[in-house]
């Protein structure tokens, strides 16, 4: 699998999972449905961006701080959203989410094959 | 009678052993090492206007140099030319690499020595399977270049070895060269607090039997690499335990991460159920 579908894959389920704890908060409890299918959608464009990324950049720790960032930017959207409501419960482990998306991009996932943009040259000898 | 003084004496000596090069493409230009077996200076190359480490060695030790010529490999020397002087002796002609000793290199990590070990692995296993076998395997014989190449000097012509990085058996095989690369491994750890699984790798390449030792200097190699890797060694069976505090160690930022996020949570769920 590519970088970008490992960041997909598991910003979805570390999204759904991350959303699903908001069965312990009794008072958003019944619009759980909702928070999951918006927490797995912002996992996989958390996931997809850290993906993009990690074709990109080789780094564990640019990659952490990229999806740290990312997880982030994305919470803080939702926090504006809801007017500010849970500012802290959302953005902080949605940017650990991020973070965890970033690190996985940067382990697994296949890279693209380079193309070197010599078609047809093998090894010269002089 | 005169007597001379110390200086006058090597200066004497040294003129005496200076290698007669005349008729050849080569000014020597100043001493660079002297070993048992030869001396190394470093010569100008007419033709190619380039400085050139020359070697000087006893007739007898002439092996040295086709040896070495039919190792092609980035860590072992490559050979230019060599010829014979009009005193008999022998000379051949090496790159000069400008770049550090290794037993100067007082203040490597123990990750980079591990890493320099195992290019010097590597150039052995390629002179192994070869059917070459160094028999002076020591920091003093690696170069490290300037561009960071590893290079194993001096194959093939020492008689004894040196004494602390030999084992005790008198023939010399592969598995003598994985003794002394074992006993480099060892300096390089000694007073460090190294890790129970690299602590079982010197144990392994010094073992005094050579069939308990690493069978070739590429499997010392792996077991090197996958140390550095974080992965199981072959000369450490790891328990449970062992591999879970492996993993953990492996994969840290991961298990920072999740613990933080972990924390959040918690803290999260705390401050809203008040």
């Amino acid at each position: 699998m590519n970088k970008i579908g490992v960041g997909l894959l598991l910003g979805a389920v570390l999204g759904a999972l991350d959303g699903a704890t908001a069965w312990f908060t009794p008072e958003v409890r019944a619009g759980i449905a909702g928070i999951i299918v918006g927490s797995t959608i912002k996992g996989m464009i958390a996931g997809f961006a850290a993906g993009w990324f990690a074709r990109r950049v080789q780094s564990v720790a640019a990659g952490v701080l990229f999806g740290l960032a990312v997880g982030a930017i994305l919470a803080g959207i939702i926090v504006a959203l809801q007017h500010g409501q849970h500012a802290l419960a959302i953005m902080l482990p949605g940017s650990c989410v991020g973070a965890i998306v970033g690190w996985a991009t940067q382990r697994y996932g296949v890279l693209p094959k380079e193309n070197n943009g010599v078609a047809g040259q093998s090894h010269r000898t002089i | 009678m005169t007597w001379l003084s110390d200086d006058a004496v090597v200066r004497l000596r040294d003129a005496a052993v200076r290698p007669e090069l005349e008729g050849t493409r080569y000014t020597i230009v100043r001493e660079i090492a002297r070993g048992g077996v030869g001396i190394v200076y470093e010569a100008d190359d007419h033709e190619l206007k380039r400085r050139v480490a020359l070697k000087v060695i006893a007739k007898e030790h002439r092996r040295e140099a086709d040896l070495i010529a039919a190792l092609e490999h980035p860590g072992i020397i490559p050979i230019h030319d060599a010829g014979t002087l009009p005193d008999g002796r022998a000379y051949y002609v090496m790159k000069l690499v400008r770049g550090t000793n290794l037993s100067e290199m007082t203040s490597l990590s123990m990750r980079d020595a591990l890493r320099i070990l195992i290019r010097v692995c590597e150039s052995l296993a390629f002179a192994h399977a070869r059917g070459v076998v160094h028999r002076d395997v020591k920091p003093s014989n690696v170069m490290v270049g300037e561009f960071g190449e590893v290079l194993l000097m001096d194959w093939g012509v020492a008689i004894a070895g040196t004494p602390g990085y030999m084992p005790h058996e008198s023939e010399r095989t592969p598995q003598s060269d994985v003794f002394s690369l074992g006993v480099m491994l060892r300096d390089f750890v000694a007073g460090q607090n190294a890790p129970r699984r690299l602590r079982a790798i010197v144990a392994k390449a010094t073992a005094n039997e050579p069939a308990a030792r690493y069978a070739t200097a590429r499997e010392l190699a792996d077991d090197l690499t996958r140390f550095l890797d974080d992965q199981p060694v072959a000369a450490y069976p790891e328990n449970a335990i062992d591999a879970v505090a492996r993993w953990l160690i492996r994969n840290r930022a991961l298990v920072a991460i999740v613990a933080a996020y972990l924390i959040m949570r918690i803290v999260v769920l705390l401050i809203w159920q008040r």
